[in-house]
């Protein structure tokens, strides 16, 4: 992408102190910095970014009739932490699954580092230091800690199957990594739990050990699937340092989360999703000031039709289950006087394309 | 006239082949019986014994094959120098004879006017314990049953074996659906319904008359079905036991049940009253009135079955569980009841196809649930798993299949093919016809 | 009763050409199922091809032995190619039900009289010794001691099973400490999550299918080696049977299925002499002798189920892997 303008225009630091002082009780002691800068134009769904390490372009994912994924446009940045969100059933996993080779879309191209990955499988993806987690901590059971963690070094001689027979050939190799990742184990304190099996850990200590695990393939992207679902909030603060020091070490970070706490406190980007689209996009703080975020994604009115809402569909043809009457009066009075104008403008296009 | 061929009534006149399915499957067992002592196939040390002699004008025709079929399954015999042959047999009872007019000299045929299928005959083993058959040979016509009228037979006895598939068929996938059991002792279920039925109305047993008998048998299945649930799976839900570990226990109980059966009835085939029944003619179309009754049955207990799933409560719930159990569950639904009341039917059903399959093979035999297992489970994959009517519709499709294919491969082949669509079926479109994607993965 | 030779008879078998075959098919399942978490149910597909792969090489193509013995792996290999590639992608059960498609395919190809020239179809395969036994260093005559005592064909083709048997455990053993193995273990506990590493598991697992099924095309022909091959053998109770020495032993361990096979085949044979001999003692009045007989296998059966929902991990399996596979 272009790095013409290299200038940021939006968002500030007054912003983010006055955000910080507001709320946020998981704050840390030490804020860190946020990365600015990321982006070129107008802070609008599908902006370009200064130096994006994804680049995705029409990907489109239907599962029969229930369109789950339709991104038109969407760079992330490299070297931030970006936080994807969006109501349950916005296609985030989705996005996760396609972006990562879990699944294939039915069109559309991306690319990461500007190879292209599309029809690229899973485990090629990671393979090109692109890994993530699951929403549902996929740590492997009946291996013990420090073998799920070597399991998550790349490039291991000794996983082929006839250089496996030699040990001669990988004794050396797998004692580095049994270092390596010890380390990492003593970083996130579970190396006392190093010879047990991961299925005696903690549903929280299994997050950390699944992050630790990507850690271990060296990856330029980590990709974390709901990091802080489920977890003790005692280890939430760690947790969050973890993310934090995965930024400070080069890395980029993506993450789809629910928790608004977190995504203020760490994320420098946000992307907002509803209805498989990108319909927002910008710094935390402007991006949780929007009413139309505020209202229709992060749940103040969950009984209004997002497609009313966002004037894709008509009242009568609104889901049944939402209050298509309340939906047309916000799209009209509330929404509007709100200042949800500009919101609306920018979406306008894309709606009046899915009219027809 | 007693088929020679028990899972197809042959046409009138040659068979294309004869070598039959009950042949594959006596041998393959000759191997489980060879550990257990047992032999129940036709063998050398058998006491009983058919011969006969093949000539032409005097002259004794060598190479001439014949295949002799009945209790302990076919035999295939080669005329020797002197133009004879002989089989050993292990029981007095009726057999059939028929001989491979390919394996005569060109332009020599079976010849008898007063026979439709001179190449065929009957013969019983009586007192004597020895009987020999002979054949007309001469210049002749061989005889040849047209290719479509043959299509037309296989496809109609195909769709007799697909409906009875179907009974069986349904009552896996129902409680696929609602437990998640890939049930490998479902065939035993098919067994015991046939051998409950012997028990009943067998000559020697209580016979009982068939009207009162048969149905008793399939009340007898359901109620193994709920014992078999209120003993084993129910415990096993409670338990919270996994669903590969179900698998593997449904394995232990299909062997625990074959030859637990095995034990009580022997190795040999027996059979129910009326199961040589004359077949009547309907145009190309040879049935006996026992065939259509199967068919009426199958139909009628289909319907009621469709009925029951889609208009009762009871029917409803079981389909609300198959889709989502735990939402189900949470919606009020009493799944311990549903899932008690899925295994009453699908025992009775099984139960139902298990003598419906007796007279259609013909014959009760200890493994001949086992037999059709694996067809079961190519009908439900084919329909998708867990969906009932993609069960029967799958049922139906393997059942033409495996009787039609007949006609173009050697009919010891045909559970084969119908194996093979099972696989590539899986490899392309794995939900199965009617099945829904999600259900994969 | 005699006990003296029923004692003799049940010692015997521990070093039976069966328990052999037996512990080399379920070790390959060990690696099927126990490390990689494939639920083969078609093993004893795999044992027929063997068995005939060998029979065959050297009755038609007149080779030699050892070499008929490699067409026979090969053959198998060749076959969980074929199997695998497009079905390793499926679900657990559904892998489960085309194998045992597949394996019932292939022993119905053996048995139809279509091929009979080259199988044998019903009547199966025999008369395949001669380049096996001229083979043989061992002088013409009977050694060894108390109930092990055979003749030197008998010796030839027992030192071959264990020879055979040997390298398979250490080659699997081996495999299993490597991080080749621990790749497996991964996608035996979660597949998706081995694929975001980085790591192949498609590749994986088609490699753990050939080599299991190499091992168990092994103990085909071991099984095979002594006497015949009869398609009536290779029937889907051989793979229960098979299924079931492996659980008895433990899934997931190197030894299990060795252990597993023996004491399968020990009970067996114990059985199979002690139930007939106590009916003829009358004790059993309400059993005929050939019931008798039919009581073991339903034995396997009951045994096979208390085995999966009280001691999934098998004898040698760790406690603390309660957690069934899968």
């Amino acid at each position: 992408m272009s790095s013409e303008i290299p200038a940021p225009t939006e968002p500030t630091t007054d912003a983010a102190a006055e955000a910080a002082d507001q709320h946020d009780p998981t704050a840390a002691p030490v804020e860190r910095p946020k990365t600015t800068g990321l982006h070129v134009g107008d802070a609008k769904p599908g902006v370009a970014k200064v130096d994006p390490i994804i680049v995705a372009d029409g990907v489109r994912r239907t599962f029969g009739g229930l369109t789950a994924v339709d991104v038109e446009h969407l760079e992330i940045p490299r070297g931030a932490i970006t936080a994807l969100i969006g109501p349950n059933g916005a296609g985030k996993t989705t996005l996760f699954n396609l972006l990562t080779g879990f699944d294939k879309p039915n069109e559309g191209t991306w690319t990461f580092d500007g190879k292209s990955l599309s029809g690229v499988p899973a485990f090629k993806v990671a393979r090109l230091g692109q890994v993530r987690t699951f929403q549902l901590t996929k740590a492997l059971g009946l291996l013990t800690v420090l073998e799920n963690m070597k399991l998550g070094a790349t490039g291991q001689r000794g996983e082929r199957f006839w250089s496996s027979l030699i040990p001669a050939l990988w004794r050396k190799q797998d004692a580095k990594i049994e270092a390596r990742a010890m380390g990492l184990l003593a970083k996130f304190k579970l190396d006392a739990k190093a010879p047990d099996f991961a299925a005696s850990l903690s549903g929280g200590q299994r997050k950390l050990l699944e992050m630790a695990r990507a850690l271990m393939s060296e990856p330029k992207l980590v990709m974390l699937d709901e990091p802080m679902a489920g977890v003790n909030p005692a280890l939430t603060q760690s947790l969050l340092d973890h993310i934090l020091d995965l930024k400070d070490e080069g890395m980029t970070v993506l993450f789809v989360e629910h928790d608004m706490h977190m995504v203020r406190h760490i994320a420098d980007w946000v992307i907002v999703m509803a209805e498989g689209k990108v319909v927002a996009e910008g710094d935390p703080y402007s991006v949780m000031r929007d009413p139309a975020v505020i209202d229709a994604y992060l749940g103040a009115h969950q009984e209004l039709d997002l497609g009313v809402v966002t004037g894709r569909v008509t009242a009568e043809e609104a889901d049944p289950t939402t209050d298509a009457a309340a939906s047309t009066s916000v799209d009209a009075d509330e929404l509007a006087s709100a200042g949800t104008a500009e919101a609306e403008a920018e979406f306008a296009p894309d709606t009046e394309e899915k009219k027809k | 006239m007693r088929s020679p061929f028990p899972a197809v009534a042959h046409p009138p006149g040659r068979m294309i082949r004869l070598l039959g399915v009950i042949l594959a499957v006596t041998a393959a067992m000759l191997g489980v019986f060879a550990l257990s002592a047992s032999p129940a196939v036709a063998a050398e040390g058998d006491p009983y014994r058919i011969s006969g002699n093949v000539q032409l004008d005097g002259e004794p025709l060598e190479g001439v094959k014949l295949v002799i079929d009945g209790p302990g399954g076919k035999q295939e015999v080669e005329t020797d120098e002197n133009g004879q042959w002989r089989v050993s047999v292990p029981e007095k009872d009726d057999y059939t004879v028929t001989l491979d007019e390919e394996t005569l000299p060109e332009g020599i045929a079976v010849v008898d006017p007063e026979d439709d299928s001179p190449d065929e005959k009957d013969v019983t083993v009586g007192a004597g314990g020895r009987v020999t058959v002979n054949f007309f040979i001469g210049e002749g016509e061989r005889n040849v049953t047209s290719m479509w009228d043959q299509f037309i037979q296989r496809t109609v006895q195909g769709l007799n074996f697909g409906l009875m598939l179907g009974l069986a068929a349904i009552g896996l996938s129902l409680v696929f659906g609602t437990t998640g059991i890939s049930n490998f002792a479902h065939g035993e279920m098919v067994t015991f319904g046939a051998v409950a039925a012997s028990f009943l109305v067998s000559a020697g047993s209580l016979a009982l008359p068939l009207w009162i008998g048969l149905p008793l048998a399939v009340v007898l299945s359901a109620g193994f079905g709920l014992l078999l649930d209120m003993g084993l799976w129910r415990p096993l839900r409670r338990k919270r036991v996994g669903v590969v570990q179900l698998m593997i226990v449904s394995i232990g109980l299909s062997l625990a049940l074959r030859y637990t059966f095995q034990f009580f009835i022997g190795g040999g085939t027996t059979q129910l009253p009326y199961a040589s029944a004359p077949k009547l003619n309907f145009g190309p179309v040879q049935l006996s009135w026992i065939d259509i009754a199967s068919i009426v049955i199958s139909i009628v207990m289909i319907i009621a079955f469709a009925l029951w799933l889609t208009r009762s409560r009871l029917g409803k719930a079981t389909r609300a569980i198959s889709d989502n159990s735990s939402l189900a569950a949470a919606s009020g639904i009493d799944v311990d009841y549903v899932v008690r009341v899925v295994w009453i039917i699908a025992g009775g059903l099984a139960g139902l196809a298990g003598v419906l399959y007796a007279y259609y093979r013909p014959g009760i035999k200890w493994d001949m649930g086992a037999q059709m297992l694996l067809l079961m489970f190519a009908a439900v994959t084919l329909g998708g798993l867990g969906t009932a009517y993609g069960a029967l519709i799958g049922s139906l499709i393997v059942g033409v299949l495996v009787e039609v294919s007949g006609l173009w491969i050697p009919s010891d082949l045909k559970y084969a093919g119908a194996l093979v669509i099972l696989i590539v079926i899986l490899l392309f479109r794995p939900q199965g016809i009617l099945g829904r994607r999600e259900r994969i993965g | 009763m005699d006990w003296i030779q029923i004692l003799s008879n049940t010692a015997s078998s521990i070093l039976s050409p069966a328990t052999i075959g037996y512990a080399l098919a379920a070790l390959g399942l060990a690696v099927h199922f126990g490390y990689a978490g494939l639920l083969n149910m078609g093993i004893a597909g795999f044992m027929a091809i063997g068995a005939y792969g060998y029979a065959i090489s050297i009755l038609t193509f007149d080779l030699p032995w050892w070499l008929a013995a490699m067409i026979g792996l090969v053959a198998a290999a060749i076959f969980a190619l074929i199997l695998g590639v497009p079905t390793l992608r499926l679900r657990g059960d559904y892998l489960a039900i085309v194998t045992i498609a597949a394996a019932e395919v292939v022993r119905l190809l053996f048995l139809t009289t279509a091929f009979d020239d080259v199988t044998g179809s019903a009547d199966g395969l025999s008369g395949y010794h001669a380049s096996f036994r001229e083979a043989n260093p061992i002088p013409p005559g009977m050694y060894g001691f108390g109930p092990w005592v055979y003749n030197e064909n008998q010796w030839w083709v027992r030192i071959l099973g264990l020879l055979t048997l040997a390298i398979a455990v250490l080659v699997v053993w081996m495999l299993m400490r490597s991080p080749w193995g621990r790749v497996l273990k991964g996608i035996r506990e979660d597949e998706d999550a081995v694929r975001a590493l980085g790591k192949n598991a498609f590749a994986y697992k088609l490699q753990a299918l050939v080599l299991g099924g190499v091992l168990a095309a092994a103990g085909g022909i071991v099984y095979a080696l002594p006497s015949a091959v009869s398609p009536g053998v290779y029937v889907t109770s051989l793979t229960f049977f098979v299924w079931t020495a492996l659980l008895l032993g433990g899934a997931a361990t190197v030894f299990g299925p060795l252990l597993g096979s023996l004491i399968f085949w020990v009970l067996q044979t114990f059985l199979s002499n002690f139930l007939p001999a106590l009916v003829q003692a009358g004790v059993l009045p309400f059993m005929t002798q050939i019931q008798a007989g039919t009581l073991r296998f339903i034995l396997v059966g009951v045994a096979l189920m208390l085995l999966v929902i009280f001691m999934p991990q098998g004898i040698l399996g760790n406690k603390k892997e309660l957690t069934f596979v899968k």
